[in-house]
């Protein structure tokens, strides 16, 4: 499957994904510049984590401007695969590809830790490879991330099944300790109604390599692969593109092609 | 024209401006004086303390660039280098903490990427005043949310250093920031403005009006007035500086640089000069074309502007245009402001007028040095002699009462502040004796650590210098990594005063000594003087930066105790060594005696074994004994265990319980192994001539120590761990949220 990862100005976990999708999961990936039109004819789309624009105004409030921006909402309406980690999940909810908002933490201190969040729904393109109720180890990273929904929404979302992941214990109680940020009803990550754009704050690609801690973060690449690859299988046969890599330890230089 | 006023505002002796005249022939103006002044700050010109930098080795195996150059230059091997340096940002980080310490941060950041690699970790060596005084408390938060907000939107990690709380510091918090970067062995750029006729371009952000004698300003005491030297304090935007790291290292990667320096302390000034002098050119610029955020700015102030994120850059006139198009790429100015000439001048024009002609060596090299007067201080005489004091009857309180120390205290209140595992490099998260970067691809990797104890510096400045290279080291060892060279920040008050001179001179020898006997190079770094207020000086704090190559990143030990019934080894020897100790500050109020002694070839050879151990994957868990001594080291393996796995040790030493359990004796370490393999390291031992012996064995849910058949510790882990994880948070807890 081919991946493309949003550049914008300020995206700071641009290469991180590009890294997890292609070296370690192997598959196709480039880059997408955020003042192209062009989505290269990617399967799927990622917007990475970071401080796009330095998230002056507010976090993701001005990246929805980005000319990449329409294309990818173009993509999302017409069934594209679309995953936001973090300011990528930000960048989403301003640009209305997903409902409610983010507020500050709730201690008002940026937090970077790993935490546990709840596998809640593990029928979409982004949780098939999970098991029902599945604990991931995954970091998180953020200034933003206390989300929020008035109870209205919060009930349609619950009702729809679109809260895919929630803070837990180790023990995957949803607990309020667990929810370091302070988010509504401990929600990590939801979906839109479709079942096509997720959006999440922890950070998959910072836990998809034994020697970082954790490998919990390739459950969500490996479902959204197992996806692609039933779609593609359903219509044309297409042959997935092994990629074989050479990793450096310098990343290549971004936003050149 | 210029009177003594002028001169005392610009921190210049009648005797240097003597000098300077001498120098250009005639009277400066005064924007030429400004010049003079900014680069032969201390902070700059290095002018107390170039006699004495010369003592440290520069040589070594790995070595590929030593000072002199915006950072020090390591050989990694597979065509890689590792870029290193620290500084200090102490005088603006007490006048506006957020600022202060983000463009600490923003600055050594500048100083990596401009010689070709790309930052891959920060670490930070912070000092404050106790907790318990609102003021301080409000300088952490504002130091600590400056460091985290510039360093995690630029997109560095912030993996490790140091965190410090004591009186002298009250109105002299320290910030040394150190970052390490990656690059090509053969693509580094060099700060050269070489090439008569090639272009010189401005390329960043604006310039305004902000940090006008930034470096004159921290080569001097604060007195009362601090606080209206706010308007020195230079403004951060991190996210001008991620796009002009991206575009710089493009432009680089395709080739169209000549030389490149950042505008850091003195901005445009020492690039402009620095780049000229060091190629043997001139330069000819004009100040009209300067990129510039307010209007009706003058040449002094165009000249010694401190704005952030602004690098000067060399190119081939017909290299400009693509240069160009690369910034323009990033959303960057990038204008070409004047010319490399051949007369070794810098000459400045401002609406069509010539307003500086002055030669480039006479600024950049002859800037005055000093061998000022240095005398050992009354009270060190007093402060060495010392009565050991009775020991407390309950140690087992004392205990707690040390791993809730805030210099002991868990630090995860700061470092969870800042994005440490952004670029996925991070295997070795903060809190442990180093930080480990895994590199993308190959076997090996990249350990650092940042270390200092200003309490020895104190009591005995060059045994201080000497601990804190050795200690660092050891911190390498204790990932498995061989030391590969040092930069250093050190950190001392007004050396024109000969007791100041005499801490600095000591520091500096006992670090130089150090150095030789590790085989290290030291590869640049940064002197801060002048850290008084109102009179009263900081404690001679020298900071250590070492970078140590990780052969097999596979191999590198857990800082906690992994599992249980596994065995517990020490290396070293635990000896009465209470001087200097946290255990007499924290329990007697007590600075006194003797550092703990440091032998270099026992040191050396303790590190080896630990090193050659850990290579043969023998070791589980890895930590060595420093402050708080073995007790609280032991307790610490404990509390970095992903499970808390409480030990029961040992002890037969014959010396006082305190000193067994709280004394800082040097080169000791603690190595956990399964049975089988612990016995390996006891021959690894033997064989190396390192005393080593069973101590004891991981497991349970207590803490136990047993000295002499007497159980002298015994506490759950639970209730230790809250005590030593509640302390700092503890002082900044707030009514709402957490």
């Amino acid at each position: 499957m081919k991946f493309g990862v949003v550049v914008f100005p300020g995206s700071n976990c641009d290469y991180d994904t590009f890294h997890a999708l292609q070296n370690v999961m192997g598959q196709e990936t480039v880059f997408l510049w955020h003042k192209d039109h062009d989505l290269q004819r990617v399967d799927g789309v990622v917007l990475p984590g970071g401080f796009s624009y330095g998230d002056y105004l507010r976090s993701g409030a001005i990246a929805r401007f980005s000319p990449i921006m329409a294309e990818v909402k173009k993509f999302a309406e017409a069934g594209g695969l679309v995953l936001g980690i973090c300011n990528g999940f930000q960048i989403l909810l301003e640009a209305g590809l997903l409902p409610g908002a983010m507020l500050r933490n709730k201690n008002l201190k940026f937090l970077c830790q790993h935490v546990h969040i709840r596998v809640e729904n593990q029928k979409t393109a982004f949780t098939n490879a999970a098991r029902k109720g599945q604990v991931l180890r995954i970091p998180i990273a953020h200034f933003d991330g206390n989300y929020y929904a008035d109870p209205e929404l919060l009930a349609e979302l619950e009702k729809n099944k679109q809260i895919v992941f929630r803070y837990c214990n180790e023990k995957g109680q949803v607990t309020e300790g667990a929810n370091v940020n302070g988010s509504v009803s401990n929600i990590a990550g939801i979906i839109n109604r479709e079942g096509n754009v997720l959006g999440l704050m922890p950070h998959p690609e910072r836990a998809s390599e034994k020697i970082l801690g954790s490998e919990d973060g390739r459950v969500i690449f490996q479902s959204m692969i197992n996806y692609l690859e039933k779609k593609a299988g359903r219509g044309k046969k297409k042959a997935t593109k092994v990629v074989k890599p050479k990793v450096t330890p310098l990343p290549p230089l971004i936003g050149t092609f | 024209m210029i009177d003594e006023k002028i001169l005392a505002d610009h921190n210049l002796t009648r005797d240097e401006y003597e000098y300077i005249v001498k120098l250009i022939g005639r009277e400066p103006n005064l924007t030429e004086l400004g010049i003079f002044s900014v680069m032969w700050s201390e902070h700059c010109g290095y002018k107390s303390s170039k006699v004495y930098l010369k003592r440290f080795p520069t040589k070594g195996k790995y070595l590929i660039q030593g000072p002199g150059e915006n950072a020090g230059v390591l050989d990694l091997g597979d065509g890689l280098a590792v870029v290193f340096k620290i500084e200090s940002h102490n005088h603006p980080s007490y006048i506006e903490p957020y600022q202060g310490a983000a463009t600490g941060v923003g600055g050594i950041l500048r100083d990596i990427f401009t010689m070709g690699a790309r930052p891959v970790a920060v670490l930070d060596s912070l000092r404050f005043g106790p907790l318990d005084n609102p003021k301080n408390r409000a300088i952490m938060e504002g130091v600590v949310s400056g460091i985290s907000g510039y360093g995690n939107s630029f997109g560095v990690p912030t993996v490790g250093g140091e965190v410090y709380f004591h009186e002298c510091y009250s109105q002299n918090p320290l910030v040394n920031v150190c970052c390490v970067g990656l690059a090509e062995k053969d693509r580094l750029f060099f700060a050269r403005a070489q090439g008569v006729g090639n272009a010189v371009i401005y390329v960043g952000a604006k310039t305004g009006r902000d940090g006008i004698h930034g470096a004159t300003m921290a080569s001097a005491e604060f007195g009362k007035d601090t606080e209206q030297k706010r308007p020195n304090v230079q403004v951060g935007d991190p996210f001008k500086e991620k796009l002009l790291l991206e575009a710089c290292l493009e432009a680089m990667a395709k080739n169209l640089i000549v030389g490149i320096q950042d505008m850091g302390a003195a901005g445009l000034t020492c690039s402009t000069t620095e780049m000229a002098a060091k190629a043997g050119t001139g330069m000819e610029i004009n100040l009209d074309l300067v990129p510039q955020r307010e209007e009706g700015m003058s040449p002094y102030e165009i000249m010694l502007s401190e704005s952030q994120e602004r690098m000067l850059i060399v190119a081939e006139p017909d290299k400009v245009q693509e240069l160009q198009k690369i910034f323009s790429k990033w959303d960057l100015d990038a204008v070409v402001i004047g010319k490399v000439t051949d007369d070794g001048q810098l000459k400045a024009y401002f609406h069509g007028e010539l307003v500086i002609d002055i030669p480039v060596k006479a600024v950049v090299d002859l800037c005055p040095a000093y061998r000022r007067p240095a005398k050992t201080p009354a009270f060190i005489k007093k402060i060495s002699r010392f009565k050991m004091p009775e020991m407390p009857s309950d140690l087992n309180q004392v205990f707690l009462q040390m791993v809730a120390s805030p210099n002991l205290a868990d630090k995860e209140w700061v470092y969870r502040q800042y994005d440490h595992m952004v670029q996925v490099n991070t295997m070795v998260l903060p809190g442990a004796d180093s930080a480990v970067l895994r590199l993308k691809g190959l076997k090996k990797g990249l350990a650092m650590t940042l270390d200092g104890n200003s309490r020895y510096a104190y009591l005995n400045p060059r045994r201080g210098g000497q601990i804190a290279v050795a200690e660092a080291c050891r911190n390498l060892a204790c990932a498995g990594a061989m030391p590969m060279g040092v930069t250093n920040c050190l950190n001392f008050g007004n050396p024109e005063k000969p007791e100041i001179m005499w801490q600095f001179k000591e520091a500096v020898e006992g670090i130089a000594e150090a150095c030789h006997q590790f085989d290290i190079p030291v590869t640049g770094g940064n002197v801060s003087f002048y850290n008084e207020t109102e009179g009263k000086a900081i404690y001679p704090t020298p900071v250590l930066g070492i970078v140590g190559l990780v052969e097999d990143v596979s191999a590198v030990p857990s800082a906690g105790f992994l599992g249980n019934k596994e065995v517990i080894i020490l290396l070293g020897e635990n000896k009465e060594e209470l001087g200097g100790s946290e255990y007499l500050k924290l329990v007697f109020d007590e600075e006194k005696g003797q550092p703990p002694a440091l032998h270099f070839e026992t040191e050396k050879r303790v590190q080896e074994c630990c090193r050659q151990a850990i290579r043969q994957k023998l070791v589980r868990t890895a930590h060595d004994v420093s402050d708080g001594g073995l007790a609280v080291a032991l307790a610490e393996c404990s509390f970095k265990s992903p499970k808390k796995i409480g030990f029961e040790v040992k002890l037969n030493d014959q010396i006082r319980t305190d000193a067994l359990l709280f004394g800082e004796s040097q080169s000791r370490i603690i190595l956990v192994a399964k049975e089988k393999n612990a016995r390996k390291i006891m021959a690894l031992a033997r064989k190396l001539k390192v005393k080593a012996k069973f101590i004891g064995k991981t497991g349970g849910k207590k803490m136990v120590i047993w000295h002499k058949k007497k159980k002298v510790v015994d506490q759950t882990v639970e209730m230790a761990y809250n005590a030593w994880k509640n302390a700092i948070p503890g002082y900044f807890k707030i009514s709402k949220g957490e």
